[in-house]
C-alpha cells in the first residue's frame, strides 16, 4: 500500500515534469518562431522554412536570413548558456545568490571581452578565449578570496559583489577609452545586447554549447547530489574535486562564450534557476529546465525592446528593469521567511 | 561592548589627544599637498610661478590659464569627497553597518535616476531644482533600501543591506538608461551620471550644492554625540535619554542632503563613503565628534587625489575619478568582508 503510494507519487512527479518541460519547450519553440516571422514586416512560416532552407526569397532572404535568424539564435542560445550556467552555480554553492551575474563572473567576462573588442581589436574566436580566461580567473580569485575556515555563502556573495563592482568600472573605463564612444556599444557591455548580431557571433556561442552542453548535463546527477552536502555526496560516490572541476569550467565556459557575444544579458542567469524550480517542483534536475526558462526570457525580453516601445531598447535594459523587483520580491520573502540568505 | 566596528584592535573610543591633533594636522598637510596637485598636474604640468598666478586670477599663459580652470575642479573635488565621506561615516553609524556607503546602499543611483527623470521628462534645466530632485531622490532610495534591508530576522545585517542595495542599483541603472536611451542628444549626459567625475566642475555648481551640502555638514555633526550614544545599541540609547527614532531620522536626513547634492554634481561616486570613516576610526577612534571632520579631511584628500590620478595615468586623456575610487574602493570592500566574522555578516 504504501509502496504503492511512494510508486504513484514519483509517477505523477514524472509526469509533472514532463508535461512542463514539453509546454516550456513548445513556447521556447514558439517564441524563436515570432521572432523570425514578425517584426516591422510579416513573413509568413513557409517563406522563413524557405530562407532557412537557402531558397531565395526577395526581401524575406534578407530580412529573415541576414537580420532576425542570426539574432534570434543568439537570442535562443545565449539564454540557453546564461540558464545552464547560473543554476549551476546556484546549485553548486546552495545559494540562490551565488549566481554567475552577482558574484562577479560575468561581469569579468564582459570586461575581459571589451577590452579585447574595443581596445585590441580582436577577433571574435580569440575574444571569446580572453572572455573564458577572464571568467575563470575571477571564478578563482573569489574563491581563495573568500576562503577562510572554508568558504562562507554570505561572505562569498559579498565579496563577489565587491568585484563584480570594480570589474564594471574597469569595463566603463575601457570604454570611456574607445575613439567613438557609442551608447548603444556601451550598453552592450554593461548590460547586454543583441543589436546587430551576425553568425560570426553566434557560431562560437553554438561551438561552445555543444560542446559544453553534454559535458554539464553529464555531471547533472552529479550536481544534483551536491545539494545534499558534500559529505552525503561523497558517500553516494560523487568524485567531489573532479566534479566541482568539470562544472565550473564547463558554468564559466558557457557564460563566458555568450558574454562575448552578446554582452551580461542581466540578471538571465540569476533569475532562470528560482524560476525553473518554482514551476517544476522539488525533487529533480533543474539543469534543462532552467536552460529553457533563459531562453525564453531573452526571447521574449529581446522581442519586447525591440518592438514593443516607440524606440529599440537592448535586450539588457529589458531583464534589467524586469529582474531587479524580482530579485528584490525574492531578498523581501526570503527575509519575511525568518531565513537568513 | 558593542561597538559600531567589530574590531578588537580598534575598540579604542578616543585616542589620547595628542594622537588626535598630530593626525588631524598630518591629514590638513595632506590635503593641501593633494589641492597643490590637483591645480599643478594634468595633461600639461605646471611650475610654481604659474600656479601662484594661476590662482590669483591671471590667465597670460598657457600654464596660467590651465591653474585658473583647475581650480574650480580642485574645489569640487574637495567639497565632494568631504561630503560623500561624512556622509558613509553617517550611514555606518546610523545602520551600525560596517559596508553602509552610499554608493552600495544604492542611494547615489537614486539621486541621479531623479535628476535624469527630472531633466528628460519634465524639462528641468536650472541645477537648483535638479539639486532638490536628487536629494528627494537619494532619500526615497536609501528609506527603500533600508526597509527591504532590516526586514526579517537580525534586522539589517550587511549582507542583506548589501544585495538589497546591488538589486536597487541594479533596478535603478537599468531604468536610467531606459529613459535616456530615446534621446541621443543626452548620452554625455548619461555618460557623467554611469561614471560619476569631478571634470565638468565650475564656480555655479559649486555655488549651487554649496547650501545644500553645508546644511547637510551641519546637521551631521549636530548628531554626532547621539550617534555616539546610538552605537552603544537602540535600548541603551533610550537609556541615556536620545530620542532613537529623531536622532536616526535627523543624522539620515543630513547623510541625505549630503550624498543627494553631491550625486547631483558629478554623478555616482562610489567608495569613498565605504574607505573614509574606517581609516578614520583606526586613526582618531570611535567619537563621532572627532570621527566627523576627519572624514571630510581625508575624505577630500582622497577625491582629490584620485582626480589628480586619473589625470596623470593616462595623460594626455582622463579617466573619470568615479572609475578611479571603485578600482581603490572595492579591494578595500573586500578585506573588510575578509575580516568580519560569517555570523555578522
Amino acid at each position: 500500500m504504501t509502496l504503492e503510494a511512494v510508486a504513484r507519487g514519483r509517477g505523477r512527479r514524472a509526469l509533472r515534469r514532463r508535461t512542463v518541460l514539453t509546454v516550456l519547450g513548445v513556447l521556447v519553440a514558439a517564441l524563436y518562431a515570432i521572432n523570425l516571422m514578425f517584426g516591422k514586416t510579416f513573413y509568413p512560416p513557409d517563406d522563413i522554412v524557405r530562407v532557412i532552407l537557402g531558397e531565395r526569397v526577395p526581401g524575406a532572404t534578407f530580412t529573415v536570413g541576414t537580420l532576425r535568424l542570426p539574432r534570434a539564435t543568439l537570442a535562443l542560445l545565449a539564454g540557453v548558456c546564461f540558464g545552464l550556467g547560473g543554476v549551476t552555480f546556484q546549485t553548486m554553492l546552495r545559494n540562490p545568490l551565488a549566481s554567475p551575474d552577482i558574484i562577479g563572473i560575468s561581469s569579468g567576462a564582459s570586461a575581459a571581452a571589451a577590452f579585447a573588442i574595443v581596445t585590441l581589436g580582436l577577433s571574435e574566436s580569440a575574444t571569446s578565449a580572453f572572455a573564458i580566461a577572464a571568467g575563470l580567473g575571477v571564478a578563482l580569485i573569489i574563491y581563495l578570496l573568500s576562503f577562510r575556515d572554508g568558504v562562507a555563502g554570505t561572505r562569498l556573495v559579498l565579496i563577489g559583489i565587491g568585484m563584480a563592482a570594480m570589474l564594471e568600472s574597469a569595463t566603463s573605463y575601457v570604454l570611456s577609452t574607445a575613439s567613438q564612444w557609442d551608447l548603444q556599444e556601451v550598453l552592450r557591455w554593461l548590460t547586454g545586447s543583441l543589436n546587430g548580431t551576425t553568425w560570426g557571433e553566434t557560431v562560437p556561442v553554438a561551438i561552445a554549447l555543444l560542446l559544453l552542453g553534454p559535458l554539464l548535463l553529464s555531471q547533472g546527477r552529479n550536481l544534483f547530489m551536491l545539494q545534499l552536502g558534500d559529505d552525503m555526496a561523497a558517500a553516494l560516490g560523487v568524485r567531489l574535486e573532479l566534479t566541482r572541476l568539470l562544472l565550473i569550467v564547463a558554468a564559466v565556459g558557457l557564460i563566458a562564450f555568450a558574454t562575448a557575444a552578446c554582452g551580461p544579458i542581466a540578471f538571465v542567469a540569476f533569475l532562470a534557476g528560482p524560476i525553473a524550480a518554482r514551476i517544476i517542483g522539488p525533487g529533480a534536475s533543474l539543469l534543462v529546465p532552467s536552460a529553457l526558462v533563459g531562453a525564453l526570457l531573452v526571447l521574449v525580453a529581446d522581442f519586447a525592446g525591440q518592438y514593443a516601445f516607440s524606440i529599440r531598447y537592448p535586450v539588457g535594459v529589458v531583464t534589467g528593469v524586469l529582474g531587479a523587483p524580482y530579485l528584490i520580491y525574492l531578498l523581501i520573502r526570503t527575509n519575511r521567511a525568518g531565513g537568513s540568505l | 561592548m558593542t561597538l559600531s566596528v567589530k574590531e578588537p584592535d580598534v575598540a579604542v573610543l578616543r585616542r589620547p589627544a595628542r594622537v588626535r591633533l598630530f593626525w588631524f594636522v598630518a591629514a590638513l598637510a595632506v590635503l593641501g599637498l593633494a589641492m597643490l596637485a590637483s591645480v599643478a598636474f594634468g595633461s600639461r604640468i605646471v611650475g610654481w610661478s604659474a600656479i601662484v598666478d594661476g590662482v590669483s586670477g591671471l590667465t597670460d599663459t598657457i600654464d596660467q590659464a590651465a591653474v585658473f580652470k583647475r581650480v574650480p575642479r580642485t574645489v569640487l573635488a574637495v567639497i565632494v569627497g568631504a561630503a560623500l565621506a561624512v556622509s558613509g561615516t553617517v550611514m555606518q553609524g546610523v545602520t551600525r553597518n560596517p559596508l553602509a556607503d552610499p554608493g552600495i546602499l544604492g542611494v547615489n543611483m537614486g539621486a541621479s535616476l531623479a535628476v535624469v527623470v527630472g531633466m528628460t521628462v519634465f524639462g528641468l534645466t536650472s541645477a537648483v531644482n535638479t539639486i532638490w530632485v536628487a536629494i528627494l531622490g537619494a532619500a526615497f532610495s536609501a528609506v527603500f533600501v533600508y526597509l527591504i534591508g532590516s526586514l526579517g530576522r537580525g534586522g539589517a545585517t550587511p549582507l542583506k543591506l548589501a544585495l538589497a542595495g546591488t538589486a536597487t542599483s541594479a533596478a535603478l541603472a537599468s531604468l536610467i538608461s531606459a529613459v535616456i536611451l530615446p534621446r541621443a542628444d543626452v548620452s554625455e549626459l548619461f555618460r557623467s551620471w554611469q561614471i560619476g567625475g569631478v571634470g565638468g566642475g565650475s564656480w555655479d555648481n559649486i555655488r549651487q550644492a554649496g547650501p545644500f551640502l553645508l546644511a547637510g555638514f551641519v546637521i551631521s555633526m549636530l548628531s554626532a554625540r547621539s550617534l555616539n550614544s546610538l552605537a552603544l545599541g537602540d535600548e541603551l540609547a533610550a537609556g541615556l535619554g536620545e530620542r532613537v527614532a529623531l536622532v536616526r531620522g535627523l543624522s539620515a536626513l543630513g547623510a541625505v542632503l549630503l550624498c543627494g547634492a553631491a550625486t547631483a554634481v558629478t554623478g555616482p561616486i562610489m567608495f569613498v563613503g565605504l574607505v573614509v570613516p574606517h581609516v578614520c576610526r583606526l586613526l582618531v577612534g570611535l567619537d563621532h565628534r572627532w570621527l566627523m571632520p576627519f572624514s571630510a579631511l581625508l575624505g577630500a584628500s582622497l577625491l582629490t587625489v584620485s582626480d589628480v590620478v586619473g589625470r596623470v595615468v593616462d595623460r594626455p586623456s582622463e579617466i573619470d575619478v568615479g572609475i578611479i575610487t571603485a578600482l581603490i574602493g572595492a579591494p578595500f570592500f573586500i578585506y573588510i568582508v575578509r575580516r568580519q566574522k560569517v555570523r555578522e555578516l
